[in-house]
Order: structure tokens, then C-alpha cells, then sequence
């Protein structure tokens, strides 16, 4: 019995294995560069106050493609996905403590 | 009987120093939106006199060679061996030319006295010191970041070519691999909040 589930499980590993096509990688390297290309043409222009969010729209898609793609996480078991979602979830709390701090004082 | 490797383990070990990564660089990355929170003007100062095709080369660069290294991990599942070991050449080369890029970048900089400690910084405006002090503690710590992937890469390369590295064990490519990524990962935010702010 025990056995059993212990080989479901292997096989389940096994099956993550996803090989990614070149062509999709292709695909991804393009639309990163695009991006690259969008982020510094938006910089020449000025925004007012979205200059800095719009900058980090950009960056943050851009950094979704690596991750997603190129750092296999579409195809990631489940503890991954979540304990990378917690980092980000603190990073997010410490960044929004530090304005709490520094636009009352 | 070949002993067992746990793969999803063998990840799962890997992506949890990657956030120790995150939040290293996070928190460089809060001192910059305090700071920048506070001189906006000087900040944006700083960043017209940084090089923006090198900085936009740079990230293409590096786009690349992350490219390339998520190729060689499809090329090694697929028992390709000779372009495991093009594809990795290949990255290492690009990183070599990001720091390369990067010499010519702060010996430009160095060149205009504006360095930790030069006379032009620590008597101009507190904003432009604190913004070229952060720029050279960031690019510096990702500088290394690259040095310490491309040794990794090269490590990688070595036991792919001694088939150490194979089809059916390629954790180690894998490893390196994300941690390649991180490194450009952390330029992607980098290159925006530094070279482009208005």
C-alpha cells in the first residue's frame, strides 16, 4: 500500500520533467526584447507620476516571462510555486512597511 | 541499484537560496525607493549621466544568454550533447562581454571623477552621492552575481563535456541555470530604476 503511493509520487515527478521547445523559448527571448525596446522608448517620454509604475509594469512582465519560461516555474510543482509567491508577498510587505515610515515622518 | 536522486528536492533546495537572493537585492532595492522618494530630481540627475545604450545593450546581453542557457536545458533533455555545450559557451561568452560592457562603463564614470568618495560626489548634492553610491553597490553585487554564474556555467559546462552531466541527470545545469536567471531577473529591475529614470 505504502509502496504504492510512494510510486505514484515518482511517477508524478517524472512526468514534470516538461521539456520546453526552442521556438517557444524563441518566442519568449523576442517578446523580452520588444519589452526591452517599449521600456526605454516610454523613459524618453514624460509621464508625470506614472513614469516610475509604468517602468516597473514593464519590468515586472518582463521578469513574469523569465520565470514562467525560461525558469520552467509553468511547470513547477505546487511547494515552489507557493513558497516563491510568499517571498515576493514579503518583499511586497517590507517595501510597503518602509513607505508607511518614510511618508509620515 | 543507482541511488535515487530526489529532482523536485534538488529544486526545491535551489529556489529557497534564490530568495534569500530576492530579498538581498530587495532590500538594496528599498534603500533605493526611500531615497528616491527623497531627491527625485538629483536621482533622475544621476541617471541622465549613465550610459543608456550600454545599459540597453547590456540587457540585451544578458536577455540572451538567459535565452541560451534555457536552451541548453531543452538541448540536454533531448540527449543533445554538442548543443548543451555550444549553448553554454555561448552564455558564458555573453556574460563576459556584460562585465566587459561594464569595465568600459565605470572607467567612463571613474574617468569623470565620479566614483564612492570622489571629490566631485562628496561635495555636490547628498541626493547624487547617495544615487551613484547605490548605483555602485547594486551594479557591484550584480557584477559579482554574474562573475559567480558564469563560474557555475563553466563548472557545468565541464562535467557535461565528461558526462557527468547527461539526459538523466541534469541537475546541476538546472541549478546553474536558474541561478543565471536570478541574475538577469535582478537586471531587469535594475536596468529601469537606474539608466531610465525621468
Amino acid at each position: 500500500m505504502n509502496t504504492q503511493i510512494i510510486n505514484t509520487q515518482i511517477v508524478n515527478t517524472e512526468e514534470n520533467q516538461h521539456i520546453i521547445s526552442y521556438k517557444m523559448l524563441g518566442i519568449v527571448l523576442a517578446a523580452l526584447l520588444v519589452l526591452t525596446g517599449v521600456t526605454v522608448a516610454v523613459s524618453t517620454v514624460d509621464l508625470g507620476v506614472f513614469n516610475v509604475p509604468v517602468a516597473l509594469l514593464i519590468a515586472s512582465t518582463k521578469a513574469t516571462l523569465v520565470l514562467l519560461f525560461f525558469m520552467h516555474m509553468k511547470y513547477e510543482s505546487r511547494v515552489i510555486i507557493v513558497s516563491f509567491i510568499s517571498a515576493v508577498v514579503f518583499l511586497g510587505i517590507m517595501i510597503s512597511l518602509m513607505f508607511f515610515d518614510v511618508a509620515f515622518r | 541499484m543507482e541511488k535515487k536522486i530526489d529532482k523536485t528536492g534538488v529544486r526545491i533546495g535551489m529556489w529557497l537560496f534564490l530568495y534569500t537572493e530576492i530579498i538581498l537585492f530587495g532590500g538594496l532595492f528599498v534603500l533605493y525607493a526611500a531615497y528616491f522618494h527623497k531627491y527625485p530630481e538629483l536621482f533622475a540627475q544621476g541617471g541622465k549621466e549613465l550610459n543608456r545604450v550600454l545599459g540597453t545593450v547590456n540587457t540585451a546581453v544578458l536577455l540572451i544568454s538567459s535565452f541560451t542557457v534555457a536552451a541548453s536545458i531543452t538541448a540536454l533533455q533531448r540527449g543533445k550533447k554538442g548543443q548543451t555545450i555550444a549553448l553554454l559557451l555561448f552564455s558564458i561568452c555573453c556574460g563576459a562581454l556584460f562585465l566587459v560592457n561594464k569595465y568600459f562603463e565605470w572607467s567612463a564614470k571613474f574617468h569623470h571623477d565620479i566614483f564612492p568618495n570622489s571629490a566631485t560626489l562628496q561635495d555636490g548634492p547628498d541626493g547624487l552621492n547617495i544615487f551613484f553610491g547605490l548605483y555602485y553597490v547594486i551594479t557591484g553585487l550584480h557584477a559579482l552575481h554574474v562573475i559567480i554564474g558564469m563560474l557555475l556555467l563553466t563548472i557545468t559546462l565541464v562535467l557535461v563535456i565528461k558526462e557527468r552531466v547527461h539526459q538523466d541527470r541534469f541537475q546541476l545545469l538546472e541549478n546553474s541555470g536558474l541561478y543565471w536567471h536570478l541574475v538577469d531577473l535582478i537586471w531587469i529591475f535594475v536596468f529601469p530604476l537606474f539608466y531610465l529614470v525621468l
